[in-house]
Protein backbone atom coordinates (compact mmCIF):
# COMPACT_ATOMS: atom_id res chain seq x y z
CA UNK A 1 0.00 0.00 0.00
CA UNK A 2 2.93 2.33 1.00
CA UNK A 3 4.52 1.94 -2.34
CA UNK A 4 1.32 2.35 -4.47
CA UNK A 5 1.04 5.81 -2.46
CA UNK A 6 4.65 6.97 -3.09
CA UNK A 7 4.45 5.65 -6.76
CA UNK A 8 1.42 7.71 -6.91
CA UNK A 9 2.64 10.67 -5.40
CA UNK A 10 6.18 10.42 -8.22
CA UNK A 11 3.58 10.02 -10.49
CA UNK A 12 0.99 13.18 -9.10
CA UNK A 13 4.78 15.16 -9.16
CA UNK A 14 6.23 14.20 -12.92
CA UNK A 15 2.50 15.72 -14.19
CA UNK A 16 2.51 19.02 -12.16
CA UNK A 17 6.14 19.49 -13.55
CA UNK A 18 4.97 18.46 -17.03
CA UNK A 19 2.20 21.53 -16.90
CA UNK A 20 4.60 23.64 -15.23
CA UNK A 21 7.28 23.06 -18.00
CA UNK A 22 4.41 23.80 -20.80
CA UNK A 23 3.97 26.76 -19.33
CA UNK A 24 7.98 27.73 -19.00
CA UNK A 25 8.26 26.58 -22.95
CA UNK A 26 4.66 28.12 -23.62
CA UNK A 27 6.29 32.05 -22.55
CA UNK A 28 9.53 30.74 -24.33
CA UNK A 29 8.34 30.32 -27.23
CA UNK A 30 7.08 33.80 -27.91
CA UNK A 31 10.61 34.97 -28.83
CA UNK A 32 12.57 32.70 -31.67
CA UNK A 33 13.20 29.30 -30.34
CA UNK A 34 16.37 27.77 -31.56
CA UNK A 35 15.85 24.54 -34.07
CA UNK A 36 19.34 23.14 -33.31
CA UNK A 37 21.26 23.12 -29.99
CA UNK A 38 24.66 21.58 -29.83
CA UNK A 39 26.25 20.01 -26.75
CA UNK A 40 29.70 19.40 -25.63
CA UNK A 41 29.24 17.31 -22.67
CA UNK A 42 31.92 19.02 -20.63
CA UNK A 43 32.92 18.17 -16.69
CA UNK A 44 32.08 14.45 -16.11
CA UNK A 45 35.40 13.35 -15.22
CA UNK A 46 35.57 17.00 -12.92
CA UNK A 47 32.06 16.22 -11.26
CA UNK A 48 32.82 12.49 -10.41
CA UNK A 49 36.20 14.07 -8.39
CA UNK A 50 34.39 16.72 -6.53
CA UNK A 51 31.50 14.60 -5.66
CA UNK A 52 33.76 11.47 -4.72
CA UNK A 53 32.10 9.18 -6.58
CA UNK A 54 34.17 5.72 -7.09
CA UNK A 55 36.18 6.82 -10.25
CA UNK A 56 38.93 3.97 -10.13
CA UNK A 57 40.13 1.62 -12.44
CA UNK A 58 37.40 -0.52 -11.82
CA UNK A 59 34.44 1.79 -12.99
CA UNK A 60 36.43 4.80 -14.27
CA UNK A 61 33.19 6.03 -15.99
CA UNK A 62 31.19 7.08 -13.20
CA UNK A 63 30.85 10.41 -13.93
CA UNK A 64 29.83 9.49 -17.55
CA UNK A 65 26.95 7.72 -15.85
CA UNK A 66 25.28 10.64 -13.89
CA UNK A 67 26.53 12.81 -17.40
CA UNK A 68 24.27 10.41 -19.51
CA UNK A 69 21.30 10.87 -16.78
CA UNK A 70 21.49 14.65 -17.54
CA UNK A 71 21.50 13.83 -21.46
CA UNK A 72 18.73 12.37 -21.13
CA UNK A 73 16.72 14.86 -18.97
CA UNK A 74 18.40 17.79 -21.03
CA UNK A 75 16.73 16.01 -24.28
CA UNK A 76 13.27 15.72 -22.91
CA UNK A 77 13.42 19.56 -22.44
CA UNK A 78 14.48 20.55 -25.70
CA UNK A 79 12.41 18.14 -27.42
CA UNK A 80 9.12 19.86 -25.01
CA UNK A 81 10.66 23.12 -25.99
CA UNK A 82 10.22 22.07 -30.03
CA UNK A 83 13.85 22.03 -30.76
CA UNK A 84 14.06 19.84 -33.53
CA UNK A 85 17.91 18.95 -33.83
CA UNK A 86 19.96 18.10 -30.66
CA UNK A 87 23.80 17.18 -31.43
CA UNK A 88 25.99 15.84 -28.56
CA UNK A 89 30.02 15.53 -28.41
CA UNK A 90 30.16 12.07 -27.11
CA UNK A 91 33.82 10.95 -27.83
CA UNK A 92 36.51 12.47 -29.73
CA UNK A 93 39.04 10.67 -31.77
CA UNK A 94 41.74 12.67 -30.03
CA UNK A 95 39.76 11.07 -26.34
CA UNK A 96 41.36 7.31 -27.90
CA UNK A 97 44.71 8.90 -26.10
CA UNK A 98 42.93 8.51 -22.67
CA UNK A 99 43.85 5.76 -20.64
CA UNK A 100 43.07 2.44 -22.62
CA UNK A 101 40.85 1.48 -19.66
CA UNK A 102 39.05 4.61 -19.48
CA UNK A 103 38.43 4.27 -23.29
CA UNK A 104 37.00 0.60 -22.99
CA UNK A 105 34.91 1.34 -20.29
CA UNK A 106 33.65 4.22 -22.09
CA UNK A 107 33.11 2.26 -25.26
CA UNK A 108 30.93 -0.51 -22.85
CA UNK A 109 28.85 2.64 -21.36
CA UNK A 110 28.18 3.49 -25.19
CA UNK A 111 26.90 0.32 -25.74
CA UNK A 112 24.56 -0.24 -23.07
CA UNK A 113 22.88 3.70 -23.31
CA UNK A 114 22.56 3.05 -27.02
CA UNK A 115 20.93 -0.25 -26.49
CA UNK A 116 19.22 1.76 -23.53
CA UNK A 117 18.02 3.99 -26.28
CA UNK A 118 15.88 1.80 -27.77
CA UNK A 119 13.52 0.14 -25.17
CA UNK A 120 10.27 0.95 -25.31
CA UNK A 121 10.31 3.79 -22.32
CA UNK A 122 13.34 5.78 -23.53
CA UNK A 123 12.93 9.00 -24.88
CA UNK A 124 13.71 8.44 -28.11
CA UNK A 125 10.73 6.23 -28.30
CA UNK A 126 8.46 8.57 -26.23
CA UNK A 127 9.05 11.57 -29.02
CA UNK A 128 9.29 9.07 -32.02
CA UNK A 129 13.20 10.40 -32.34
CA UNK A 130 15.67 9.39 -35.00
CA UNK A 131 19.38 9.01 -33.89
CA UNK A 132 22.59 9.61 -36.20
CA UNK A 133 25.92 9.01 -35.32
CA UNK A 134 28.23 10.78 -37.20
CA UNK A 135 32.17 10.16 -37.05
CA UNK A 136 34.81 7.76 -37.99
CA UNK A 137 32.60 4.61 -36.89
CA UNK A 138 35.41 2.41 -38.37
CA UNK A 139 37.52 3.85 -35.53
CA UNK A 140 35.12 2.07 -33.10
CA UNK A 141 34.96 -1.30 -31.62
CA UNK A 142 32.81 -4.17 -33.38
CA UNK A 143 29.87 -4.74 -30.50
CA UNK A 144 29.70 -0.82 -30.50
CA UNK A 145 29.55 0.17 -34.25
CA UNK A 146 27.06 -2.63 -35.08
CA UNK A 147 24.99 -1.14 -31.96
CA UNK A 148 25.41 2.22 -33.34
CA UNK A 149 24.41 0.72 -36.99
CA UNK A 150 21.37 -0.81 -35.47
CA UNK A 151 20.30 1.71 -33.63
CA UNK A 152 20.01 4.04 -36.41
CA UNK A 153 18.59 1.46 -38.73
CA UNK A 154 15.53 1.18 -36.39
CA UNK A 155 15.02 4.73 -36.27
CA UNK A 156 15.79 5.68 -39.69
CA UNK A 157 11.60 6.01 -40.43
CA UNK A 158 10.69 8.18 -37.09
CA UNK A 159 9.42 11.49 -38.31
CA UNK A 160 10.02 12.76 -34.53
CA UNK A 161 12.92 15.53 -33.10
CA UNK A 162 16.82 14.06 -34.58
CA UNK A 163 19.08 13.16 -32.01
CA UNK A 164 22.79 13.03 -33.54
CA UNK A 165 25.80 11.88 -31.74
CA UNK A 166 29.18 12.83 -32.39
CA UNK A 167 31.51 9.96 -31.43
CA UNK A 168 34.82 9.09 -32.44
CA UNK A 169 34.70 12.71 -34.49
CA UNK A 170 36.39 15.37 -34.81
CA UNK A 171 35.72 18.57 -37.87
CA UNK A 172 38.78 18.02 -39.65
CA UNK A 173 38.00 14.26 -39.91
CA UNK A 174 34.73 15.33 -40.86
CA UNK A 175 36.36 17.95 -43.16
CA UNK A 176 38.63 15.46 -44.88
CA UNK A 177 36.10 12.52 -44.94
CA UNK A 178 34.35 15.43 -47.22
CA UNK A 179 36.99 15.93 -49.50
CA UNK A 180 37.61 12.61 -49.74
CA UNK A 181 33.81 12.18 -51.05
CA UNK A 182 34.04 15.49 -53.08
CA UNK A 183 37.14 14.13 -55.18
CA UNK A 184 35.28 10.30 -55.31
CA UNK A 185 32.75 11.54 -56.90
CA UNK A 186 34.14 14.86 -59.32
CA UNK A 187 32.86 15.49 -62.40
CA UNK A 188 35.01 16.16 -65.26
CA UNK A 189 35.42 19.96 -65.85
CA UNK A 190 33.64 20.76 -62.58
CA UNK A 191 35.38 22.31 -59.74
CA UNK A 192 34.39 21.19 -56.43
CA UNK A 193 32.69 23.96 -54.82
CA UNK A 194 31.50 24.10 -51.12
CA UNK A 195 28.41 22.94 -51.40
CA UNK A 196 29.67 19.63 -52.69
CA UNK A 197 31.52 19.70 -49.59
CA UNK A 198 28.56 20.29 -47.31
CA UNK A 199 26.73 17.82 -49.32
CA UNK A 200 29.75 15.14 -48.05
CA UNK A 201 29.61 16.40 -44.42
CA UNK A 202 28.24 13.78 -41.80
CA UNK A 203 25.73 16.68 -40.63
CA UNK A 204 24.60 16.96 -44.38
CA UNK A 205 20.46 17.54 -44.14
CA UNK A 206 21.09 18.63 -40.91
CA UNK A 207 20.28 22.80 -40.09
CA UNK A 208 23.46 24.27 -38.45
CA UNK A 209 23.27 24.69 -34.85
CA UNK A 210 21.86 27.84 -33.50
CA UNK A 211 23.67 27.29 -30.40
CA UNK A 212 26.66 25.37 -29.11
CA UNK A 213 26.74 25.14 -25.80
CA UNK A 214 30.26 23.68 -24.33
CA UNK A 215 29.99 23.20 -20.11
CA UNK A 216 32.38 23.47 -17.17
CA UNK A 217 33.33 27.25 -18.05
CA UNK A 218 36.17 26.25 -21.10
CA UNK A 219 35.96 28.51 -24.34
CA UNK A 220 37.13 26.33 -26.67
CA UNK A 221 35.06 24.16 -29.35
CA UNK A 222 38.00 21.21 -29.13
CA UNK A 223 37.33 20.41 -33.10
CA UNK A 224 33.33 20.34 -32.73
CA UNK A 225 31.49 21.39 -35.50
CA UNK A 226 33.73 24.18 -36.78
CA UNK A 227 32.51 23.90 -40.23
CA UNK A 228 29.03 24.31 -39.13
CA UNK A 229 29.12 26.90 -36.97
CA UNK A 230 29.40 29.93 -38.81
CA UNK A 231 26.76 31.57 -37.18
CA UNK A 232 26.17 29.75 -34.11
CA UNK A 233 26.01 31.29 -30.93
CA UNK A 234 28.59 30.15 -28.09
CA UNK A 235 27.56 30.08 -25.29
CA UNK A 236 30.22 28.46 -22.54
CA UNK A 237 28.00 28.14 -18.85
CA UNK A 238 30.12 27.01 -15.86
CA UNK A 239 27.88 23.95 -14.46
CA UNK A 240 29.65 20.80 -15.31
CA UNK A 241 27.83 18.70 -17.45
CA UNK A 242 26.12 16.67 -14.80
CA UNK A 243 25.19 19.96 -13.10
CA UNK A 244 23.38 21.32 -16.48
CA UNK A 245 19.93 21.51 -15.78
CA UNK A 246 16.27 22.95 -17.16
CA UNK A 247 17.35 26.10 -15.30
CA UNK A 248 20.46 26.34 -17.41
CA UNK A 249 18.48 25.35 -20.53
CA UNK A 250 16.15 28.02 -20.12
CA UNK A 251 19.18 30.54 -19.32
CA UNK A 252 20.67 29.51 -23.05
CA UNK A 253 17.80 30.29 -24.98
CA UNK A 254 17.23 33.64 -23.20
CA UNK A 255 20.69 34.75 -24.35
CA UNK A 256 20.26 33.42 -28.13
CA UNK A 257 16.49 35.41 -28.29
CA UNK A 258 18.93 38.10 -27.35
CA UNK A 259 21.01 38.27 -30.53
CA UNK A 260 19.03 36.14 -32.70
CA UNK A 261 18.61 38.85 -34.97
CA UNK A 262 22.01 40.36 -34.90
CA UNK A 263 23.03 36.51 -35.82
CA UNK A 264 20.10 36.20 -38.39
CA UNK A 265 21.29 39.45 -40.49
CA UNK A 266 25.07 38.51 -40.54
CA UNK A 267 23.76 35.09 -41.87
CA UNK A 268 21.39 36.83 -44.13
CA UNK A 269 24.33 39.28 -45.63
CA UNK A 270 26.37 36.44 -46.52
CA UNK A 271 23.67 34.04 -48.29
CA UNK A 272 22.73 36.97 -50.63
CA UNK A 273 26.41 37.48 -51.33
CA UNK A 274 26.46 33.99 -51.71
CA UNK B 1 -17.15 34.61 -23.50
CA UNK B 2 -13.61 35.22 -22.94
CA UNK B 3 -11.63 32.38 -23.93
CA UNK B 4 -8.46 31.73 -21.87
CA UNK B 5 -6.25 32.38 -24.45
CA UNK B 6 -7.19 35.83 -24.48
CA UNK B 7 -6.55 36.55 -21.01
CA UNK B 8 -3.66 34.18 -20.79
CA UNK B 9 -1.46 36.17 -24.04
CA UNK B 10 -1.21 39.05 -22.52
CA UNK B 11 0.10 37.59 -19.08
CA UNK B 12 2.65 35.34 -20.94
CA UNK B 13 3.43 38.33 -22.83
CA UNK B 14 4.64 39.93 -19.60
CA UNK B 15 6.47 37.09 -18.13
CA UNK B 16 8.00 36.84 -21.11
CA UNK B 17 9.64 40.53 -20.99
CA UNK B 18 9.85 40.08 -17.63
CA UNK B 19 12.73 37.10 -17.97
CA UNK B 20 14.30 39.04 -20.62
CA UNK B 21 14.32 42.14 -17.80
CA UNK B 22 16.06 39.71 -15.46
CA UNK B 23 18.98 38.76 -18.23
CA UNK B 24 19.43 42.86 -18.93
CA UNK B 25 20.09 43.41 -15.26
CA UNK B 26 22.56 39.80 -14.84
CA UNK B 27 24.35 41.42 -17.93
CA UNK B 28 24.17 45.26 -16.49
CA UNK B 29 25.24 43.48 -13.05
CA UNK B 30 28.24 41.39 -15.40
CA UNK B 31 29.65 44.55 -16.92
CA UNK B 32 29.77 46.42 -14.04
CA UNK B 33 31.99 44.20 -11.99
CA UNK B 34 34.25 44.00 -15.22
CA UNK B 35 34.51 47.54 -15.51
CA UNK B 36 35.66 47.64 -11.85
CA UNK B 37 38.33 44.87 -12.74
CA UNK B 38 39.24 46.78 -15.58
CA UNK B 39 39.76 49.83 -13.64
CA UNK B 40 41.95 48.34 -10.72
CA UNK B 41 43.66 46.45 -13.68
CA UNK B 42 44.60 50.07 -15.52
CA UNK B 43 45.73 51.47 -11.34
CA UNK B 44 48.43 49.15 -12.59
CA UNK B 45 48.00 48.00 -8.63
CA UNK B 46 48.20 44.25 -8.94
CA UNK B 47 51.68 43.59 -10.12
CA UNK B 48 50.24 39.93 -11.85
CA UNK B 49 49.07 42.38 -13.96
CA UNK B 50 51.77 44.06 -15.43
CA UNK B 51 53.99 41.37 -16.39
CA UNK B 52 52.56 38.58 -18.71
CA UNK B 53 54.01 35.04 -19.67
CA UNK B 54 53.03 35.51 -23.42
CA UNK B 55 55.48 32.40 -24.27
CA UNK B 56 51.99 30.34 -24.66
CA UNK B 57 50.34 32.87 -27.20
CA UNK B 58 52.44 32.66 -29.78
CA UNK B 59 48.90 33.31 -32.92
CA UNK B 60 46.37 35.71 -31.41
CA UNK B 61 43.36 36.26 -33.90
CA UNK B 62 40.64 39.09 -33.47
CA UNK B 63 37.24 38.71 -35.14
CA UNK B 64 35.54 41.92 -35.39
CA UNK B 65 31.92 43.00 -36.35
CA UNK B 66 32.69 44.29 -40.05
CA UNK B 67 29.90 47.63 -39.20
CA UNK B 68 32.92 47.89 -35.93
CA UNK B 69 35.60 47.35 -38.44
CA UNK B 70 34.82 50.06 -40.43
CA UNK B 71 36.23 52.12 -37.19
CA UNK B 72 39.72 52.15 -38.94
CA UNK B 73 41.29 54.26 -36.01
CA UNK B 74 39.98 51.90 -33.34
CA UNK B 75 41.35 48.89 -35.63
CA UNK B 76 44.89 50.41 -35.22
CA UNK B 77 44.49 51.13 -31.83
CA UNK B 78 43.64 48.00 -30.64
CA UNK B 79 47.20 46.71 -33.15
CA UNK B 80 49.17 49.49 -31.30
CA UNK B 81 47.68 47.91 -27.61
CA UNK B 82 48.79 44.30 -28.95
CA UNK B 83 52.31 45.38 -30.70
CA UNK B 84 52.94 46.71 -27.07
CA UNK B 85 51.86 43.95 -25.07
CA UNK B 86 54.27 41.68 -26.92
CA UNK B 87 51.92 39.93 -29.17
CA UNK B 88 53.95 38.87 -32.10
CA UNK B 89 51.39 37.72 -34.68
CA UNK B 90 47.76 38.91 -34.67
CA UNK B 91 45.09 37.48 -37.83
CA UNK B 92 42.41 40.12 -37.79
CA UNK B 93 38.75 38.57 -39.49
CA UNK B 94 36.16 40.31 -40.63
CA UNK B 95 33.39 38.62 -42.03
CA UNK B 96 32.87 41.32 -45.31
CA UNK B 97 36.43 41.74 -46.04
CA UNK B 98 35.98 45.33 -44.85
CA UNK B 99 39.60 45.30 -43.28
CA UNK B 100 41.70 43.93 -46.22
CA UNK B 101 40.34 46.72 -48.17
CA UNK B 102 41.54 49.20 -45.38
CA UNK B 103 45.12 47.84 -45.02
CA UNK B 104 46.97 50.90 -46.58
CA UNK B 105 44.94 52.85 -43.56
CA UNK B 106 46.63 51.14 -41.20
CA UNK B 107 50.28 52.14 -43.06
CA UNK B 108 49.44 55.59 -43.01
CA UNK B 109 48.69 55.75 -39.67
CA UNK B 110 51.87 53.78 -37.60
CA UNK B 111 54.48 55.73 -36.77
CA UNK B 112 56.78 55.46 -39.25
CA UNK B 113 55.22 53.80 -41.95
CA UNK B 114 58.35 52.12 -43.26
CA UNK B 115 57.68 49.61 -40.22
CA UNK B 116 55.19 48.47 -42.44
CA UNK B 117 55.19 46.43 -45.66
CA UNK B 118 51.67 45.91 -47.14
CA UNK B 119 51.28 43.74 -49.88
CA UNK B 120 48.30 44.70 -52.51
CA UNK B 121 44.48 43.93 -51.87
CA UNK B 122 43.73 40.47 -53.27
CA UNK B 123 39.71 39.83 -51.82
CA UNK B 124 39.82 35.85 -52.07
CA UNK B 125 43.23 36.24 -50.16
CA UNK B 126 45.02 36.87 -46.45
CA UNK B 127 47.25 39.96 -46.46
CA UNK B 128 50.14 39.78 -44.89
CA UNK B 129 52.36 42.59 -43.44
CA UNK B 130 54.45 43.86 -40.70
CA UNK B 131 53.54 46.56 -37.90
CA UNK B 132 55.93 47.65 -35.79
CA UNK B 133 57.61 43.97 -35.17
CA UNK B 134 54.28 42.53 -35.01
CA UNK B 135 53.14 40.34 -38.26
CA UNK B 136 49.39 41.11 -39.08
CA UNK B 137 47.75 38.93 -40.97
CA UNK B 138 43.93 40.04 -42.60
CA UNK B 139 41.09 37.19 -43.75
CA UNK B 140 37.51 37.44 -44.28
CA UNK B 141 35.19 34.90 -44.88
CA UNK B 142 36.56 33.97 -48.48
CA UNK B 143 39.30 32.53 -46.70
CA UNK B 144 37.81 30.24 -44.91
CA UNK B 145 35.17 27.41 -46.76
CA UNK B 146 35.89 28.69 -50.19
CA UNK B 147 39.73 27.87 -49.52
CA UNK B 148 39.01 24.22 -48.12
CA UNK B 149 37.27 24.17 -51.71
CA UNK B 150 40.36 25.44 -53.82
CA UNK B 151 42.36 22.99 -51.49
CA UNK B 152 40.47 19.93 -52.06
CA UNK B 153 40.64 20.98 -56.14
CA UNK B 154 44.22 21.33 -55.72
CA UNK B 155 44.85 17.34 -54.13
CA UNK B 156 41.54 16.53 -56.77
CA UNK B 157 44.47 17.84 -60.06
CA UNK B 158 47.10 15.89 -58.25
CA UNK B 159 44.70 12.85 -57.82
CA UNK B 160 43.63 12.61 -61.27
CA UNK B 161 47.20 13.21 -62.91
CA UNK B 162 48.42 10.02 -61.05
CA UNK B 163 45.15 7.96 -61.49
CA UNK B 164 47.42 5.12 -62.98
CA UNK B 165 49.06 4.67 -59.28
CA UNK B 166 48.24 1.39 -57.80
CA UNK B 167 47.49 3.54 -55.21
CA UNK B 168 44.73 5.19 -56.53
CA UNK B 169 43.10 2.70 -58.14
CA UNK B 170 41.62 2.15 -54.35
CA UNK B 171 40.04 5.41 -54.26
CA UNK B 172 41.16 9.13 -52.88
CA UNK B 173 42.26 8.69 -49.66
CA UNK B 174 43.62 12.03 -47.70
CA UNK B 175 45.30 12.67 -44.62
CA UNK B 176 44.61 16.03 -42.53
CA UNK B 177 48.31 16.65 -43.01
CA UNK B 178 47.62 16.44 -47.14
CA UNK B 179 45.08 18.66 -46.18
CA UNK B 180 46.90 21.31 -44.43
CA UNK B 181 49.84 20.69 -47.71
CA UNK B 182 46.96 21.84 -50.11
CA UNK B 183 45.64 24.60 -48.08
CA UNK B 184 49.87 25.77 -48.04
CA UNK B 185 49.65 25.25 -51.81
CA UNK B 186 46.52 27.54 -52.59
CA UNK B 187 48.09 30.16 -50.48
CA UNK B 188 45.89 29.58 -47.04
CA UNK B 189 48.54 28.45 -44.79
CA UNK B 190 47.73 30.48 -41.89
CA UNK B 191 48.76 29.18 -38.54
CA UNK B 192 46.07 28.20 -36.25
CA UNK B 193 45.26 30.96 -33.21
CA UNK B 194 45.69 29.99 -29.58
CA UNK B 195 43.60 32.55 -28.40
CA UNK B 196 40.45 34.32 -30.21
CA UNK B 197 38.73 37.89 -29.30
CA UNK B 198 35.31 38.05 -30.44
CA UNK B 199 34.49 42.16 -31.07
CA UNK B 200 30.71 42.68 -31.61
CA UNK B 201 27.42 41.82 -30.27
CA UNK B 202 27.54 38.04 -29.76
CA UNK B 203 30.16 35.32 -28.88
CA UNK B 204 30.24 34.10 -32.26
CA UNK B 205 32.92 33.65 -35.06
CA UNK B 206 31.03 34.62 -37.63
CA UNK B 207 32.89 32.04 -40.38
CA UNK B 208 36.33 32.03 -38.77
CA UNK B 209 38.44 29.21 -40.85
CA UNK B 210 37.46 26.26 -39.60
CA UNK B 211 40.86 24.54 -39.94
CA UNK B 212 42.09 26.80 -37.93
CA UNK B 213 39.82 26.82 -35.13
CA UNK B 214 40.44 23.48 -33.38
CA UNK B 215 41.93 24.35 -29.68
CA UNK B 216 41.20 27.74 -30.11
CA UNK B 217 40.50 29.86 -26.84
CA UNK B 218 37.63 31.72 -27.86
CA UNK B 219 36.83 34.66 -25.46
CA UNK B 220 33.84 37.40 -26.19
CA UNK B 221 34.95 41.09 -25.78
CA UNK B 222 31.84 43.20 -26.35
CA UNK B 223 31.72 46.16 -28.89
CA UNK B 224 34.67 47.10 -30.21
CA UNK B 225 33.84 50.77 -29.59
CA UNK B 226 34.02 50.12 -26.10
CA UNK B 227 36.95 48.18 -25.78
CA UNK B 228 39.69 48.73 -22.74
CA UNK B 229 43.49 48.14 -22.81
CA UNK B 230 42.57 46.52 -19.49
CA UNK B 231 40.05 44.47 -20.74
CA UNK B 232 42.76 42.93 -23.23
CA UNK B 233 45.31 42.42 -20.56
CA UNK B 234 42.95 40.32 -18.56
CA UNK B 235 41.83 37.76 -21.30
CA UNK B 236 46.16 37.79 -22.09
CA UNK B 237 46.11 37.10 -18.46
CA UNK B 238 43.50 34.50 -17.84
CA UNK B 239 44.78 32.83 -20.86
CA UNK B 240 48.33 32.23 -19.71
CA UNK B 241 46.90 30.26 -17.21
CA UNK B 242 44.92 28.02 -18.98
CA UNK B 243 45.38 24.60 -18.86
CA UNK B 244 44.24 22.53 -21.80
CA UNK B 245 43.70 18.35 -21.97
CA UNK B 246 43.67 17.89 -25.56
CA UNK B 247 41.48 15.26 -25.43
CA UNK B 248 43.15 12.88 -22.90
Amino acid sequence: MEKNDKSMITKAIGHVSFVMRKCLFGILSIGPVPAHIAFIMDGNRRYAKRHALHQDSTNPGSGHRVGFKCLISTLQYCYEMGVKYVTVYAFSIDNFKRDPQEVQSLMDLMKEKIDELLTEDSVLKKFDARINFWGDLQLLSEPVRLTAKKAMDMTVHNKGPVLSVCVAYTSTNEITHAIEASVREKQENAPIEVSDLDRNMYTAGCLEPDIIIRTSGETRLSNFLLWQSDFAHLQNPNPLWPEFSLRHLVWAVLEYQNVHGYLKKRKGEIEKNK
Amino acid sequence: MIEASVIASPILGVVFCLLHVIVSLVHTWSHLVHQIQCLIISSGLLSKYQNINLNRLRHLAVVIDSEDAKNKSKVHQLLCWLSDIGVKYVILYDIEGVMKKSDKAYEKNSANPSETKCMDFAPNMPLIFDMFGMTVEIISYTDGKEAVAKGANYLCSNYLKNQDDTLNKLGPKFTEPDISSALKAVGHDGPEPDLLLVYGPARCHLGFPAWRLRYTEIVHMGPLTSMKLSAVVKVLYDFSKKHQNYGK
